[in-house]
């Protein structure tokens, strides 16, 4: 972990959807300690500022990247870099996803959007050891079909299940409309021998984990990344306190058990 | 029971109405794209699904009528038949090869009439199907996958 950005150049970018890049770095010359998937970065973009992003591989597995949405003046700085441009990155900061909590059980993962970048390692960790894990389910939900990430890799997961729902379909849409949480009743898991992993935008995620734990699903196997506005990433600003927590040192990955009270209290 | 497992007909109903009702039932196939009912027909069967997905949509001037909800195992496709004036809301079609049980709503909205207790069960599963979709709808409403507002100024 660093107080400073370490540079990194780009080394690989990819195209998600209209507004989404997958930025693949290396660094320019100091490594930074491996990432854990679940764990979150200061992504610096030189001139404009610094948000943090979820890592959406780790160097373990294939190198470090980060899936970037273009919504703001940093974001849309990083998403217009090129392959040979430099940025900064400090970390990693954070709670990782524990998928170790979930050996021997279901794994269930559930994403929104590009809710799904953070949680494809976590993905791809629990499908290279199926010895280690029953049965591998993957929802995920988005907006429209062009807001869908990954669609060619995802057809690739030999899990138990994966299901796609989209809200608002288009012309060319076959598959499922509706909402998420429609598929759980698709899935194949026993409740209360699964862990859930959870992430997209705070509504999706908790319209999901209050299905899930009214499912049987026991609220501390349901695991949750928090998106707050996170500045300093090491507990000193205060600017991503949730209640009593600094969600950038006590998550972003919490327990349902944990994140459901907080959640529930008004303009929090 | 978990709400959605609430919802399907072999869970919603007791026992001895679930086996009155599939008494009256019959197994149908459909093949992809094969259309179940229009919007502003008359309501007059309904179906449960065993197999399949099919899909509601919704008829709009001059574009294909864009598909407003899938439903798959287990779920009930159509709830008009129930209330007055029996007129589907929504069309219906085949996405997949579709098997289901076909109820003819006429017998079964008789069957209500002459067994209070049949009839109440009927009407409390429809209803939480209902009020389960309603939910749904509303949940969309609010934008499920938006950006986090405050997270980063422009």
């Amino acid at each position: 972990m660093t107080a400073v950005p370490v540079p990194h150049r780009v080394v690989a970018r990819r195209q998600e959807t209209g507004d989404t890049v997958t930025l693949r770095l290396e660094p320019v010359d100091t490594a930074l300690p491996d990432f854990i998937p679940g764990q979150f970065a200061m992504v610096h973009c030189f001139g404009r500022g610094e948000i943090p992003v979820s890592v959406s591989s780790v160097q373990a597995t294939g190198g470090l990247a980060h899936t970037i949405r273009s919504v703001g003046a940093v974001s849309d700085g990083l998403y217009a870099a090129r392959v040979g441009d430099v940025v900064g990155i400090r970390g990693p900061y954070g709670t990782s996803w524990g998928l170790e909590r979930a050996r021997g059980r279901d794994v269930l993962v559930v994403a929104g959007g590009i809710g799904l970048a953070p949680l494809r390692p976590l993905i791809l960790r629990a499908l290279a050891e199926p010895e280690a894990y029953r049965r591998v389910n993957v929802l995920i939900g988005a907006r429209t079909p062009d807001d869908l990430i990954g669609r060619k890799e995802i057809e690739s997961w030999a899990t138990a299940y994966t299901g796609v729902m989209v809200d608002q379909p288009d012309a060319d849409w076959h598959g499922d409309v509706g909402v998420v949480t429609q598929l759980l009743g698709r899935a194949h898991f026993d409740p209360d021998t699964t862990t859930a992993f959870v992430c997209g935008p705070e509504p999706m995620i908790r319209a999901t984990a209050r299905e899930l734990a009214h499912r049987g699903v026991p609220r501390d196997h349901i695991r949750v990344s928090l998106e707050r506005n996170m500045r300093c990433a090491t507990g000193h600003c205060g600017h991503c306190q949730l209640g009593p927590l600094l969600v950038c040192q006590a998550g972003a990955v919490v327990g349902w058990d944990l994140a459901e009270p907080l959640l529930s209290v008004r303009e929090l | 029971m978990p709400p959605s497992m609430a919802l399907r007909m072999n869970h919603a109903l007791p026992h001895n109405h679930r086996d009155r009702l599939l008494h009256v039932g019959r197994e149908v196939q459909f093949p992809p794209d094969t259309r179940l009912f229009e919007e502003g027909g008359h309501a007059d069967r309904f179906w449960i699904i065993r197999n399949g997905t099919a899909a509601l949509d919704m008829h709009v001037p001059g574009r294909r009528p864009p598909v407003v909800e899938t439903l798959g195992i287990g779920d009930l496709v159509g709830w008009s038949w129930l209330y007055e004036p029996y007129v589907w809301q929504l069309g219906a079609g085949a996405v997949t090869q579709l098997r289901a049980y076909e109820f003819d709503a006429v017998a079964v909205r008789l069957m209500c009439l002459d067994d209070p207790a049949f009839g109440q069960a009927v009407e409390h599963w429809v209803g939480r199907v209902l009020a389960h979709r309603l939910n749904a709808a509303r949940a969309r409403m609010v934008d499920l996958y938006g950006p986090y507002e405050t997270k980063e100024p422009r």
